[in-house]
């Protein structure tokens, strides 16, 4: 047990293309989902049950443990007014919490400069992916975005140690040397120099990491690995991003879903068994969102955008339970055949920073918003 | 030096113009000059042919279809910006998509956006008015901007206030009532539906008129009143001054330097605005053909003295880099995950953020994108296998003698650019070209001659500068 109190660490798990909330948080009892979903039910004994009303997918069975145990807050029902149905606009919304214009700053890079004002550590936020989502894009904060964490770096062209080493000082040389060159270079330069610092803090600090947990070979496994491969070098990293999809299941929805939750509850399960293996799981929440649940009603092969979705909270510092409420499901109650938010997701959010991260929630939500109380109320303290 | 400073301004056309030439390409260039050379991209002869788009589906089926890949199109495209030789067509192509941002996130039909950038191809450097009819009728833009549920009795806005504030005027050039005098105009212009083919296909759409659906009543709109439909509208958008010189600040902002974001026009005026107003007046005189304006602008000093001051946009960096190092030309099976990368630097094409496009200039460099910006690079061009590495290893070492490590910089910077590198950047480019000493191609080591030079492009591809156009 380390005896110092370790600052606290978000994992988000961005599950894009539209996650099917109607089909992952079952209402078994409401004759409701049977009459809409005739083409794929879960039948009443295959519905993983949390309660006497409420169940999981049953490619979500690992999560069932976690959830018994209280490290999982299951919130019903989250979105926005007036959801546009579009999963640009609507991630864009998500990721800036800006839903009547075009925001140019995510909501964690504001977080990441609020914990790093100086921007002194370049690795703060590290997502794990191809492109930097736009949850982390503040212009000036700097994040590692990285893809494939054991090649990743800059210039990886050169294999050779001491050569590639020789050339990185020549790069930190000549972009050091365009700072104060005009406000564009300056721009360019430091966000280079960044990426560099960045790319060298991950390259320094791994390398120690060992782990019993054998992970899948499916993405979000490889992506999950990696977090924990960081995160367990106590590099200083608050904040993990990373995404699995696409749950953008308008057709073959059922082979679809079913691999994506296969993949993504056992790599869940894998990532926890392994922080605790090596006693980090502590100071950790995970994060599940996605930009929008789907339509109530299938098409016959899948199911279409729809409006309020589901957000799952996992970890030991996680207060267990629901949250919110399933949205009424009768059809004069539903929104164009969609379900409909009853929790503002930015409350969500402000739960996160404000409980969790000890963050200003208002300036980085734009706002008060209705708060679910997800997280435990004393933290893990001396 | 003559013939240093016609390479160079050539080969700043041809990146702006195109997406940037080999040295072979800018000789010939040179050769007949640089008035001919604009000529040549505004007027391609008949022999230079855009890319075959059959080929591509002939051994990459799944192009055809436009469903099932990560971005349906963006390998079709990436397929047509490598491989055409009608470059200024295509470039243009790119500028309308960022102007008419049109996006899969709602359109969800790869095809139809395909058949748009088409639109695009063919009429791109046309006449602005006919180019605004046929986008107001172009299936993908109606449903992107809802104009299927612009009806007579309940009108939809979208595509009216997009058009003024984003397509054609700016904001601040029009009223709230005219954006609903528009969107009347407009009611009725629709898409009819063909069934998919498969399940996994998408409707085949196209344009239709419905009369039941149009407003054949009065319309006030920019102080005009008439029974206007939505070829009228146009017309008097066209008469607004702002008209031209939105375009031309398009245009300045897309081929000369960055300007602040599109949004922020209202209030800041742009750089230079005297090139603005001769842009915008060329416009005018021309009766809104879009050629002229292009001809006075690239012939303009304040366009050749523009070298180096663009950021980048990851698709020129993408085919900048495969096409003068060629890399994946013809119907490669990567196109479809390299149609991607532009997306991973930022710039997913068919899938723009929101209608009002990408944030260009330095918007586009953060500490995610440089890393895939450098090293896209720096991979292609210290690869010396691909065809066009190789004729910049062989054009250094030409003249057979053994460099000085300076002489090796100066070489490499001016056949992978001509690169505009500072007297810093170029002193540790020496740094690193001194660590391995003078650089002998007469002593049959061809291998490791070549692989110097290619990590020495490599390492210039990283530079600030190179993140410039």
């Amino acid at each position: 047990m380390s005896s110092e109190k370790k600052p606290p660490v978000i994992v988000v798990l961005q599950l894009t293309g539209g996650n099917d909330y109607f089909n992952s948080v079952i209402p078994y009892t409401d004759s409701n989902y049977y009459d809409s979903r005739k083409t794929f039910p879960v039948s009443q004994d295959d519905v993983v049950k949390l309660d006497n009303s409420m169940g999981l997918h049953p490619t979500m069975e690992p999560l069932k443990a976690i959830y018994e145990q209280g490290d999982m807050a299951i919130i019903h029902g989250v979105g926005y007014e007036n959801s546009p149905r579009s999963h640009f606009r609507s991630m864009d919304i998500w990721h800036t919490c800006e839903p009547d214009t075009v925001g140019t700053e995510g909501w964690l890079g504001k977080a990441i400069r609020d914990i790093d004002p100086r921007g002194e550590n370049p690795i703060i936020g590290v997502n794990i992916g191809q492109a930097l989502p736009r949850a982390l894009v503040v212009p000036g904060v700097p994040v590692a975005s990285v893809n494939d964490l054991t090649t990743y770096g800059l210039l990886t062209n050169v294999e050779e140690e001491n050569k590639r080493a020789q050339i990185l000082e020549r790069f930190s040389n000549m972009y050091g040397q365009a700072i104060g060159t005009g406000p564009v270079n300056d721009y360019l330069a430091r966000t280079g120099l960044d990426a560099l610092k960045g790319a060298d803090i991950l390259k320094r600090g791994l390398g120690k990491y060992s782990s019993n947990v054998e992970y899948g070979t499916d993405n979000i496994s490889k992506s999950l690995r990696d977090v924990a491969m960081i995160h367990t070098a106590d590099l200083g990293t608050r904040i993990f991003y990373t995404q699995h999809g696409s749950f953008d299941t308008h057709a073959s929805q059922k082979p679809v879903f079913d691999k994506l939750w296969t993949e993504v509850s056992r790599a869940i399960n894998d990532f926890w068994a392994d922080l605790r293996e090596h006693d980090a799981d502590d100071n950790v929440v995970m994060f599940l969102f996605s930009e929008f649940g789907r339509r109530v009603r299938d098409n016959g092969s899948g199911t279409d955008h729809g409006a309020a979705g589901v957000c799952f909270a996992i970890g030991p510092s996680v207060k267990g339970g629901m949250y919110s409420e399933y949205p009424n499901t009768n059809a004069d109650a539903l929104e164009q055949g969609d379900l409909v938010p009853n929790q503002d997701f930015r409350g969500v959010y402000s739960t996160l920073l404000d409980d969790w991260m000890s963050l200003d929630p208002v300036s980085i939500v734009g706002g008060h918003f209705e708060r679910p109380k997800f997280i435990e109320d004393t933290l893990v303290t001396v | 030096m003559k013939n240093i400073e016609s390479i160079a301004e050539i080969a700043h056309l041809m990146r702006r113009a195109g997406f940037g030439a080999h040295r072979d390409e800018l000789e010939q260039l040179v050769a007949i000059g640089y008035e001919a050379a604009v000529e040549g991209l505004l007027d391609p002869s008949e022999e230079l042919m855009p890319a075959d788009d059959y080929l591509l589906y002939r051994y990459l089926p799944s192009t055809e279809v436009g469903g099932p890949n990560p971005v349906p199109g963006a390998a079709n495209w990436l397929y047509n910006m490598v491989n055409t030789d009608r470059l200024l067509e295509e470039k243009m192509a790119l500028f309308w998509h960022q102007v008419f941002a049109t996006g899969n996130s709602k359109v969800d039909n790869g095809n139809h956006l395909t058949y748009q950038i088409q639109m695009f191809r063919e009429h791109g450097t046309g006449n602005y008015r006919d180019l605004l009819i046929k986008l107001a009728q172009n299936p993908a833009m109606i449903y992107w901007l809802d104009n299927h549920e612009n009806h007579k009795r309940a009108p939809n806005e979208n595509w009216g206030r997009e058009l003024l504030e984003l397509f054609s005027l700016g904001v601040g050039n029009y009223t709230e009532k005219d954006v609903f005098e528009c969107a009347r105009a407009f009611t009725g212009w629709t898409i009819g539906a063909k069934m998919p083919r498969a399940p996994h296909h998408r409707f085949s759409w196209h344009y239709e008129f419905h009369p039941e659906q149009h407003d054949y009543s009065e319309k006030t709109f920019l102080g005009e009143t008439g029974n206007f439909d939505g070829e009228d509208i146009i017309d008097i958008i066209l008469q607004q001054d702002a008209c031209s010189r939105f375009v031309a600040r398009h245009l300045y902002n897309f081929f000369v330097e960055d300007e602040p974001q599109v949004p922020s026009w209202s209030i800041e005026p742009p750089r230079n605005p005297e090139a603005i107003d001769l842009l915008a007046r060329t416009f005018v005189d021309a009766n809104f053909e879009i050629k002229p304006v292009l001809r006075v602008l690239f012939n303009s000093e304040f366009f050749k003295n523009a070298t180096y001051k663009k950021v980048k946009s990851p698709v020129e960096v993408v085919i900048n880099t495969l096409r003068v190092t060629g890399d994946a030309l013809g119907p490669d099976p990567r196109l479809l995950e390299l149609g991607q990368y532009p997306g991973y630097m930022g710039q997913s094409l068919h899938d723009p953020p929101s209608v009002e496009g990408w944030h260009t200039g330095k918007e586009w460099v953060n500490t995610g994108s440089v890393v895939q910006r450098i090293n896209f690079v720096a991979d292609h061009f210290s690869n010396v296998d691909l065809p066009g590495v190789k004729s910049i290893v062989s054009h250094v070492i030409s003249n057979g003698e053994v460099m000085t490590p300076e002489k090796l910089v100066d070489r490499c910077l001016e056949y992978m650019g001509p690169v505009q590198a500072s007297d810093k950047t170029r002193s540790e480019l020496v740094t690193h070209a001194k660590s391995e000493g003078p650089l002998d191609c007469s002593d049959n080591q061809g291998d490791d001659v070549a692989r110097r030079i290619g990590d020495m492009l490599a390492l210039i591809g990283s530079t600030v500068e190179y993140q410039y156009c």
